[in-house]
């Protein structure tokens, strides 16, 4: 699987976290998931459940925690997939 | 201190036979029952496969809330904010956008539930605890179980600032939750107020009827004939579900902003028989009943004659003959003399925690429009009744209603009553 179509899929689990949704027509890397794109903080615990489901992957709290950007995103799947 | 007089200007509500006020307005009319056959209690073996639950109102739960919040809604939370934001609406007044820091810090919710949240319990926590998988329960789960989910969520939603919380009375919860939101504003804590009750229509809040042998389990083939208000057939309540939620207002809030005003709460009273003089858990002390309406009627300044119309508790069990009997002690008066009187259960069912808000609703709207609705099923009225069946809306009865009363009695042995005046201008 590419970046790209981690991405996109990270993108979609998140569209309906997302309070901002302005910005989701711009996300790139560095698009801050809880600053640009407004998803409540608690949430991200189910995001990352998300991810685990999608990718077949397990994702510890430290490694959920380091979890800030998009790009953040799409690097721990990538190297655990 | 003075009182202030508090005066009913909004109502919500979704119910097994509506999704808006205005179907209910209709279902009310026309006798409509919304008690249906569920193959999933049969599947289950409950002795009662029939209740009431709302249907049919998904495909507008994206005007009412966004995604992001249906992702941490369960059902009881979904009833009492369709219900509530309607309420509000209603009331004509203004939703607060989202994206603005204002709060309404005069306006705040007392919503009640009587076991919600059961579903959450049910498919998120249970199975994941069992399977030692906690991270699993995801971060919503606290939210939905909590007692007090359905008045945060729509606090929320309605960026309301006084007051936000939820009571529980068992069956009394929103009749209860009416009377503290009505002291509130009485004495000058808040200018609005949301007030009702919500419960989910999920089979683990009914199976604990179920196995109380409490439900009506014989008419499982005839949904429509299974709740009978004061029928001599009457073999236990129809488990119900939705929410009913009152915009609540000062007079003075209410006439300042030009709001339209459907009647004014003029009486109330709350109180509970203590398990004594046959008062128990899951019992009523008659005596204290009495003494509930008895103590509302004061209250309201009245006497029993002048009300027009009952909105009674009956739930089609043994006790709708003492019920009956307590109203005629209650008010006063003989049983050829007690007021017109129904049970709006006979098409909705028992709401448990939302059948106080429910059945305010169901009393603003025949206020509002002139009829007693008809009380289904009680063709064959109990014989402890017959002396008062000339005051039983056997079938609808086209009338003014100046002055009704609506009240709700719980398990735990508490009682709610209200009384309410038409507004005239």
């Amino acid at each position: 699987m590419t970046e790209n179509e981690i991405k996109d899929k990270v993108v979609e689990i998140l569209k309906p976290y997302v309070r901002n949704t302005d910005n989701l027509g711009s996300v790139s890397n560095s698009t801050h998931i809880i600053t640009d794109l407004e998803v409540n903080s608690s949430r991200l615990v189910d995001v990352i459940l998300a991810f685990e489901d999608e990718f077949d992957i397990e994702v510890s709290d430290e490694e959920a925690d380091k979890v800030q950007t998009i790009g953040d995103a799409v690097a721990m799947i990538k190297a655990k997939i | 201190m003075e009182k202030r007089r508090v005066v009913v200007t909004g109502i919500g509500a979704i119910t097994p036979n509506a999704n808006s006020v205005e179907e209910f307005r209709q279902a009310l009319f026309d006798g409509k029952s919304g008690i249906r056959y569920f193959a999933q209690l049969a599947d289950h073996n409950f002795s009662a496969q029939v209740g009431g639950r709302p249907h049919g109102y998904e495909n507008k739960l994206s005007e009412y809330f966004t995604s992001e919040d249906l992702l941490a809604m369960n059902e009881v939370m979904i009833f009492a904010g369709i219900a509530g934001i309607d309420a509000w609406k209603d009331a004509g007044l203004p939703i607060i956008d989202r994206k603005t820091d204002e709060v309404n810090w005069n306006a705040g919710a007392i919503i009640g539930l009587g076991l919600g949240g059961m579903d959450t319990i049910a498919e998120k926590i249970i199975p994941n605890v069992l399977a030692k998988k906690i991270r699993r329960i995801g971060s919503s789960a606290v939210e939905q179980i909590m007692g007090s989910s359905v008045s945060a969520k729509l606090g929320g939603l309605l960026a309301l600032g006084n007051q936000v919380s939820s009571n529980s009375s068992a069956c009394n919860t929103g009749t209860e939750a009416i009377v503290e939101a009505v002291n509130r504003i009485q004495f000058g804590l808040a200018d609005v107020m949301l007030a009702g009750g919500a419960e989910s229509g999920d089979i683990n809040i009914w199976a604990g009827f179920d196995a109380m042998r409490v439900l009506s389990s014989k008419f499982n083939e005839d949904p429509e004939k299974a709740s009978r208000p004061m029928s001599a057939t009457a073999g236990g309540f129809v488990p119900g579900s939705g929410a009913g939620i009152l915009v609540l207002e000062s007079l003075e809030h209410a006439r300042k902003r030009g709001a339209r005003i459907y009647a004014e709460v003029i009486g109330t009273a709350l109180n509970s028989g203590g398990h004594r003089m046959g008062g128990s858990m899951t019992a009523p002390n008659a005596t204290s009943v009495q003494r509930a309406i008895a103590q509302a009627v004061a209250d309201a300044g009245i006497k029993g004659t002048d009300l027009d119309y009952i909105n009674g508790h009956l739930t089609g069990t043994f006790a709708d003959p003492y019920e009956v009997n307590n109203w005629r002690v209650g008010l006063g008066v003989t049983p050829e003399t007690l007021p017109h009187i129904n049970s709006t259960k006979s098409m909705i069912g028992h709401g448990l925690g939302s059948a106080g808000g429910m059945e305010a609703v169901a009393l603003i709207l025949q206020m509002t429009h002139g009829f007693v609705h008809r009380s289904l099923n009680t063709e064959d009225i109990h014989e402890e009744i017959l002396p008062y069946v000339n005051s039983v809306a056997v079938n609808r009865i086209e009338k003014e209603i100046k002055i009704a009363a609506k009240a709700s009695f719980g398990f735990g042995d508490v009682n709610g009553v209200t009384i309410y005046r038409k507004w005239e201008n």
